[in-house]
């Protein structure tokens, strides 16, 4: 008999802790897929946030570390910096990267620090039970803005892939979605374009990836789906969103 | 033997740069020594002073109310140290810039002719070095040559060209004092 | 070896660097900036990696991943500074990683002055940030030790796998003073097999972590790291007397205030007045135990605890280490006045006036 599919080796054999429906698991097993496929996966490092993927460090198979809240971006340049020839990651949420980590993934691609950033984006704080993010939809309900997101309350959500492509350091963004097989395979080719460009030491590269939270957005896995394609989609546009290399931009 | 010396004037006038070669020389002699400068957020213009202590003991506080010396490189800073200057004391006006005279009886005082001088050797940059001169020689706890040695290690390599023109600065300095 | 003249904070920088240190991340905040500005030419010369990071709080979890990656990790700063590096500083013990912290600490609350203080007492000893850690903190009172401290702190820090702080103030940053490059005590150091540096072969998976959400699991963890500090305590304080044999009024100080003292201790004396300076090295550990003993001799009869602030912040550890032996009293100023010779003297014999 042959072997037709595997878990990938680039993930341990803990159980995940996500919820039914949630897109981590997937974007996990791309993000692991592409590690093994480039030949990086043993001399990765990784490092994962404070939100729902806080234990991703025990799910990649590679060397991890756990960070504070929104540093993780901070803590990969100083893995990157001193080991400039190993595939440095960073695995982040909504709340981390574009809240309360603002300052520290604005300044690590201004500086076009080396490493690759997957951003998940489900538009809630998943793990503290369903508060408002910068990224949640306007009137999206949540437990902090009960009626929908207002802008008079709240500002208009982030979209954080645009605002670093601005930076000149930030050479490659890419936003994608893991909704249906289409979707997934754009996604990991957009991961592994990321870590590519990495080793290729471009500069800053980050893939933003939408994805549902059945759980705190109340719906259904299949609804989530619909929800996140109909309504996330049109205000966060799918695609590729910058592929300068620095030297294009600067003398 | 224990020297608490103040060096004040206004910022970029050299005062600290003057506080510097005397702690540097006074290492060399082999004295204890310390160099604390005031530190203030403006970066030139305002008021800057430095503490230098020389001593054959170690040096306790690197900070002090009274000095045995003080430097004045301006009004201001006369004005607000020669209060603190030790009985029997010694303080060193830059008279090019202080019109004021020291005036307290108990005291002894130069008037140094910084900036002339400094112009007549060709550089006012070297206003520091005649100061030095005239400390030096007042004082007499510190050697010429060692200042002089000093002044040739400073300007070692491609400035060294400037290395005549700074000892002569200094010499004047010393000649100051009769 | 010759002397060399030295201003504090390069001397800080250019100490690391003799120590091995792989790797510095800083933002600018006076009066320590000469540290970083120094790192930026040097380290680099060193085959050592610099980056000015855009708040302390970023370049402390730098310093957390290059610790974790394995790499010999400082970063410096100054109160205001300090205090938002107090999360990187609780994550780092947590996680147990080692890096060399150096605070130059300026007058406060708040934005304060940027003249020398010493109200960071309680945030560099009493942890700081969240949770039960403890950071070793080495409090020089002259140039030549805190190049000396800095380069043991590295070696502290890689033994315990915790962060170690080099308290100073901005005085001792900013002044300048003869030091020797002597050589400091090394230690035997463990491989650091546990840092998540890349697999490269190795069968196990490194993570560098701090959470333990399990309660029995996050209780051992405490208990593992409650075991280290012990260890720490017991090896690792210092502390210094001086002319603490027959002194009938101690001061206690440490860091400037201290060698003030020394200067007051020369003139009490030629006076008459047996006074004696009890001079903690470590701030934590604190020479509890020492101070305790010194405390219960019958010939001390006045503590006069000096400081540069105006709470008393050591004085709470003087306190607990004296338990009421003598008469504790305190001269503390903030703001960047320090202490005088005049002052200390006036206040040691009035404490001893007041047991007579």
């Amino acid at each position: 008999m042959a072997i037709v599919y595997q878990k990938s080796a680039g993930l341990t054999d803990k159980g995940l802790h996500y919820c039914p429906g949630c897109h981590h698991g997937i974007i996990h097993k791309l993000v692991a897929e592409s590690l093994v496929e480039l030949g990086l996966l043993d001399g990765a490092i990784g490092v994962c946030p404070v939100g729902c993927s806080v234990f991703a460090y025990k799910y990649f198979s590679c060397d991890m570390m756990e960070a504070s809240h929104g540093r993780a971006p901070a803590v990969a340049t100083g893995i990157k910096r001193t080991h400039p020839n190993q595939a440095v990651f960073t695995y982040q949420g909504d709340g981390d990267l574009a809240s309360i980590g603002a300052a520290e993934i604005v300044h690590a691609a201004m500086r076009g620090e080396k490493f690759t950033t997957i951003f998940v984006n489900n538009a809630i704080y998943g793990m503290t039970g369903g508060q408002m993010a910068p990224t949640t939809l306007i009137g999206q309900r949540a437990t902090t803005c009960q009626s929908g997101r207002t802008v008079e309350q709240a500002g208009m959500p982030i979209r954080v892939a645009e605002m670093l492509s601005t930076l000149d350091g930030c050479v490659y963004a890419e936003r994608v979605c893991v909704t249906d097989i289409a979707n997934l395979n754009k996604a990991k080719k957009a991961i592994k374009t990321a870590f590519q460009k990495q080793m290729a030491g471009e500069g800053f590269t980050f893939v933003e990836v939408l994805s549902t939270c059945p759980t705190n957005w109340g719906m259904t896995p299949l609804k989530a789906n619909q929800w996140l394609k109909e309504n996330m989609a049109a205000y966060y546009p799918l695609g590729v969103i910058k592929d300068k290399p620095i030297s294009a931009e600067v003398k | 033997m224990k020297k608490q010396i103040i060096i004040s004037g206004f910022g970029g006038q050299g005062g600290l740069a003057i506080g510097k070669n005397l702690a540097e020389a006074g290492m060399d002699e082999g004295l204890n020594v310390t160099w604390a400068p005031s530190y203030g957020p403006e970066m030139r213009g305002g008021t800057a002073n430095c503490s230098v202590v020389l001593s054959d003991k170690p040096v306790g506080s690197p900070v002090f109310a009274r000095c045995t010396e003080l430097i004045a490189l301006n009004e201001p800073s006369l004005i607000k140290f020669e209060e603190g200057v030790l009985p029997g004391g010694t303080v060193f006006v830059n008279s090019d810039v202080v019109t004021d005279k020291v005036s307290r009886s108990d005291l002894s005082a130069y008037y140094i002719p910084c900036s002339k001088i400094a112009d007549e050797v060709g550089n006012p940059k070297v206003g520091n070095m005649v100061m030095l001169g005239a400390y030096v020689a007042a004082t007499k706890v510190l050697k010429p040559e060692t200042i002089e040695k000093m002044i040739e290690t400073m300007f070692a390599g491609p400035k060294a060209k400037f290395i005549p023109l700074n000892i002569e600065a200094f010499r004047r300095g010393m000649a100051c004092i009769q | 070896m010759a002397k060399e003249l030295w201003k504090g904070n390069e001397a800080i920088a250019e100490a690391a660097i003799r120590a091995g240190c792989d790797c510095f991340f800083g933002y600018p905040i006076t009066p320590q900036s000469e540290v970083p500005e120094y790192m930026s030419v040097h380290l680099p010369k060193a085959g050592g990696v610099f980056v000015q990071s855009e708040s302390e709080v970023a370049a402390i979890n730098m310093v957390y991943g290059a610790a974790g990656a394995g790499m010999r990790a400082m970063t410096s700063s100054s109160s205001p500074g300090i205090s938002l590096k107090q999360e990187g500083i609780t994550y780092l013990a947590g996680a147990e990683l080692p890096a060399v912290i150096i605070n130059c600490m300026r007058g406060g609350p708040g934005l304060g002055t940027i003249q020398p203080g010493q109200g960071d007492y309680f945030q560099a000893t009493r942890g700081g940030g969240n949770g039960d850690y403890r950071t070793v903190v080495l409090a020089p009172s002259n140039v030549q030790e805190t190049v000396d401290f800095v380069q043991e702190a590295f070696d502290i820090a890689d033994l315990y796998r915790n962060p170690v702080m080099v308290l100073c103030d901005g005085l001792i940053g900013q002044m300048m003073e003869p030091i020797e490059w002597r050589p400091v005590p090394k230690r035997d150091l463990p491989p650091k097999d546990w840092a998540a540096n890349g697999r490269m072969g190795r069968e196990n998976q490194n993570s560098i972590t701090s959470i333990f959400l399990d309660a029995e699991e996050c209780e051992a963890h405490n208990d593992r790291l409650t075991a280290k500090y012990a260890e720490m305590e017991e090896k690792e304080v210092r502390w210094e007397e001086i002319q603490c044999e027959d002194a009938e009024v101690l001061i206690t100080a440490y860091g400037t205030p201290a060698r003030i003292a020394l200067t007051a201790l020369e003139t009490l004396r030629a006076e008459g007045i047996k006074a004696g300076l009890f001079r903690p090295i470590t701030l934590w550990p604190f020479p509890e135990k020492a101070l305790h003993t010194l405390a219960g001799k019958d010939h001390i009869k006045a503590i006069l605890d000096v400081e540069m602030s105006t709470t008393g912040q050591m004085l709470d550890d003087v306190r607990l280490a004296v338990e009421g032996q003598k008469p504790i009293s305190y001269l503390g100023h903030a703001g960047g006045i320090m202490p005088t010779v005049e002052e200390m003297i006036e206040w040691a014999r009035e404490a001893l006036k007041e047991v007579k």
